[in-house]
C-alpha cells in the first residue's frame, strides 16, 4: 500500500496499536497523535492515509481531528508554547507570563517566530492549578513560572533542545529536599 | 507531619519513594489483588465496596459498589472497565499526582475492579496533555505485565485482565463518562443520551464501568483494611479520605488528603497555610469550576458531599480555588465562562449558543459597556441552559455565573453603573485563543 504523507515508521506504529482494540476506528485518536509526531501537524494527506489504514472515510478522520484541541491543523514551531489561562493560573499571574512571552518572542498569540522555533498559544486548564502560572512546551510542563524562569527555559530549549526546569513526577507541596 | 493519617498519599510521602513496582510491593502493594483472587468472590468484593460507602471521586459522587452492581451478571459477551484519568476540571490536579507518583496503586485498584465486575479488558483514558503521566503509566503497566500482575491467569486464579492506556487529545468534555466512551471508539467526544446507561450499553455497546483514578486507588486499601475501617473515616454518607487540590490565593497550594468532613476553614486557613499576604478572603469554589462559588460565611461548612450540596454548591472533583478580596468576581466568572464556551462540545443548542451569549454579556460588563437589564438577561439565559442539555455540562457552566450573581450582585451592578471594572479600569482582559 502506498501512503501519501505518513512515513513507514508511523504506519508501523499505528498498526502496532491494532491489537489493543476490537475495531479499527478506535485507532483514530492514536493514529492522529502518531501522524502529528511524524509530521509536526495533521495534514490533509495524513488524514487520508489514516482513513485508508483504518478503513474509514477521510471525513470521519477529519471530523475527529477538528474536534480535539491538541491536533495542529497547520504547521507549528519546533517548540509549541502553551500557557494556561484558566482561573487558578489567571489568579496568580498567567496574563503577565503571556505578556512577557509575547515581548520576548516578538510574536502575538497564535503566531510563530521567524526562525520557526517557537509558536505561542494560550490554552485552557492543564491540571496544574496549584503550581501556576504554568505552560506546556511540547511534551513537558513548566510550572511556578516567573519571567526569569521563562527566559531560562526558552534559552535552554533553543541551545540544548531540553530544559532541566521541566517538571518531573508531580507532587505539591513537594517533599523537602526532593524534586 | 500531616495532621491526618495518609492513605492514598502515604507511599509517595516517604522520601525517596519512586513508585516503581519494587517500591510499591515493598510497601505491601498487590497483596490486596492476590487476596481477592485467591480468597474472595466477585460478589463478595462488590458487597465489601458497598459496605465501605466509597463514592466516585471524579465529581458526581455516585456510590461505587452500586455502580458495579448494575453490570448484568449473566452477560455473555465482553465487559469493560474504563478508568477516567481525563482530569480536566479547572482547579483539580490530584489524579495527576496519584498517577505520576504511585501508578501501581491505581493499577492494583483497577485489577481488583476488573475482577469484581468480570471485565477482562480495561482502558485508562488519560488526558492528552499528560505526556509524563502516560509515560509513567505505560512503564508501570509493562512492569506489571512482566510480573504477571496483568495478563493471563493472575496469581493462578484463571482470571485474565488486560489494560491499555488510551490518550485523549484535548477536550474537557471527554471526562463525561459517555463522551469518554465515544472518544475511545474513535469519535468526537459527544455525550450520549442516557438511558441506556454504560453499565448496560457502554463501550462498544457492552456493559462498562467508568471509575475515576482516585476511586480505583482506594480499592486496595478497602480490601486490606476492611469496609468498616474505611467507613469509620469521614462523616455521614461521605466516607474515606479525599485528596483535595487547593489553588489560588493561598500560601501553600497543594494536594492534601484529609478525612471527608474537615471544614473549609481548616482547609484554607490551616492546611493550606491561609491567605497569601494575609488578605481577606472574598470567595472560593469548593469542587472544581463547575461548582457554584461560595463566600466566607460558608467557611465552617464541612467538606462532604451532603453538607456542600445543602449549602448550594457541590463537592465535585475536590478542586478548591481561593480568591482574595481584590479579585473581580465578574472577571472570574468571565474567565470560567471562556473555559466553558471553549469546551462546549457543540451537540446541544442551549449550551453551544448559550455559552457564547453569556460570555458576550460578561465581556461587555467587564469592559464597562454593560447595560441596564444585563444581569437579568444573564440569569434568564442561564436558566435556559441548565437542565436542557444531554449531559451535566449545562448545569456546570451556569453554576459559576448564577452563584456569582447571587453572592455578588452589587459588584455586577457597580460595573454597569460606573461603566468600568472597579478592579481593572484599563483592562485589556481576556486572552482570546
Amino acid at each position: 500500500m502506498k501512503y501519501k504523507a505518513l512515513s513507514k515508521e508511523a504506519v508501523a506504529r499505528i498498526e502496532a496499536e491494532l491489537p489493543k482494540y476490537p475495531d479499527r476506528r478506535s485507532l483514530t485518536l492514536p493514529a492522529l497523535r502518531i501522524a502529528q509526531e511524524d509530521l509536526g501537524y495533521v495534514s490533509e494527506p495524513a488524514m487520508i492515509d489514516i482513513a485508508e489504514i483504518l478503513e474509514l472515510t477521510p471525513i470521519q478522520v477529519y471530523d475527529v481531528a477538528t474536534f480535539y484541541s491538541q491536533y495542529n491543523m497547520k504547521p507549528v514551531g519546533t517548540y509549541l508554547v502553551q500557557v494556561c489561562k484558566t482561573l487558578s493560573c489567571a489568579l496568580v499571574g498567567a496574563a503577565s507570563i503571556v505578556e512577557h512571552l509575547q515581548k520576548k518572542l516578538g510574536i502575538g498569540i497564535g503566531e510563530t517566530t521567524e526562525d520557526g522555533f517557537f509558536t505561542l498559544k494560550v490554552v485552557e486548564c492543564l491540571a496544574s492549578c496549584g503550581s501556576g502560572p504554568m505552560m506546556q512546551i511540547n511534551d513537558r510542563y513548566y510550572e511556578q513560572l516567573t519571567p526569569e524562569k521563562v527566559d531560562q527555559i526558552l534559552s535552554d530549549l533553543k541551545e540544548q533542545g531540553k530544559s532541566a526546569l521541566a517538571t518531573g513526577p508531580f507532587m505539591l507541596p513537594a517533599l523537602q529536599g526532593q524534586k | 507531619m500531616p495532621k491526618y493519617e495518609l492513605v492514598l498519599l502515604k507511599n509517595m510521602a516517604q522520601p525517596g519513594y519512586t513508585g516503581s513496582l519494587e517500591a510499591y510491593r515493598q510497601a505491601g502493594g498487590y497483596a490486596a489483588l492476590e487476596k481477592v483472587l485467591k480468597e474472595r468472590t466477585p460478589a463478595d468484593i462488590i458487597e465489601e465496596v458497598k459496605k465501605s460507602g466509597l463514592r466516585g471521586r471524579g465529581g458526581a459522587g455516585f456510590p461505587t459498589g452500586l455502580k458495579w452492581s448494575f453490570i448484568p451478571k449473566d452477560h455473555k459477551g465482553l465487559k469493560y472497565l474504563c478508568c477516567n484519568a481525563d482530569e480536566s476540571e479547572p482547579g483539580t490536579y490530584k489524579d495527576r499526582q496519584l498517577i505520576e507518583r504511585d501508578p501501581h496503586q491505581m493499577l492494583e485498584g483497577l485489577a481488583i475492579c476488573c475482577y469484581a465486575i468480570g471485565a477482562e479488558r480495561a482502558y485508562i483514558y488519560i488526558r492528552g496533555e499528560f505526556d509524563l503521566g502516560a509515560e509513567v503509566l505505560e512503564n508501570a503497566i509493562q512492569e506489571a505485565y512482566r510480573a504477571n500482575l496483568f495478563g493471563k491467569d493472575l496469581f493462578g486464579s484463571g482470571v485474565n485482565v488486560d489494560v491499555s492506556v488510551h490518550r485523549g487529545a484535548g477536550a474537557y468534555i471527554c471526562g463525561e463518562e459517555t463522551a469518554l466512551l465515544e472518544s475511545i471508539e474513535g469519535k468526537r467526544g459527544k455525550p450520549r443520551i442516557k438511558p441506556p446507561f454504560p453499565a448496560i450499553h457502554g463501550l462498544y455497546q457492552e456493559p462498562t464501568v467508568i471509575n475515576n483514578v482516585e476511586t480505583l486507588a482506594n480499592l486496595p486499601h478497602i480490601i486490606n483494611r476492611g469496609a468498616e475501617w474505611f467507613a469509620s473515616i469521614g462523616i455521614g454518607k461521605s466516607t474515606g479520605t479525599r485528596v483535595f487540590s487547593v489553588s489560588g490565593h493561598v500560601k501553600r497550594p497543594g494536594n492534601y488528603e484529609v478525612p471527608m468532613g474537615v471544614t473549609l476553614r481548616e482547609m484554607i486557613y490551616d492546611i493550606a497555610g491561609g491567605m497569601r499576604g494575609d488578605k481577606p478572603l472574598k470567595a472560593f469554589i469548593p469542587g472544581g469550576a463547575s461548582a457554584p462559588m461560595m463566600k466566607p460565611e460558608h467557611l465552617d461548612i464541612p467538606l462532604d458531599f451532603e453538607s456542600i450540596k445543602e449549602a448550594g454548591s457541590m463537592l465535585g472533583s475536590g478542586g478548591i480555588t481561593v480568591m482574595e478580596e481584590e479579585t473581580c468576581i465578574v472577571w472570574a466568572a468571565m474567565n470560567l465562562m471562556e473555559f466553558f464556551h471553549h469546551e462546549s462540545c457543540g451537540q446541544c443548542t442551549p449550551c453551544r449558543e448559550g455559552s457564547g451569549w453569556v460570555l458576550q454579556i460578561l465581556h461587555r460588563i467587564e469592559q464597562g459597556h454593560g447595560r441596564e437589564g444585563d444581569i437579568e438577561q444573564l440569569e434568564n439565559l442561564c436558566r435556559r441552559i441548565e437542565g436542557k442539555t444531554v449531559c451535566a455540562f449545562g448545569e456546570a457552566e451556569v453554576g459559576p455565573i448564577l452563584s456569582s450573581i447571587k453572592h455578588f450582585r452589587a459588584e455586577y451592578e457597580q460595573h454597569i453603573r460606573e461603566k468600568c471594572c472597579p478592579f481593572h479600569p484599563n483592562a485589556t482582559l481576556s486572552m482570546v485563543h
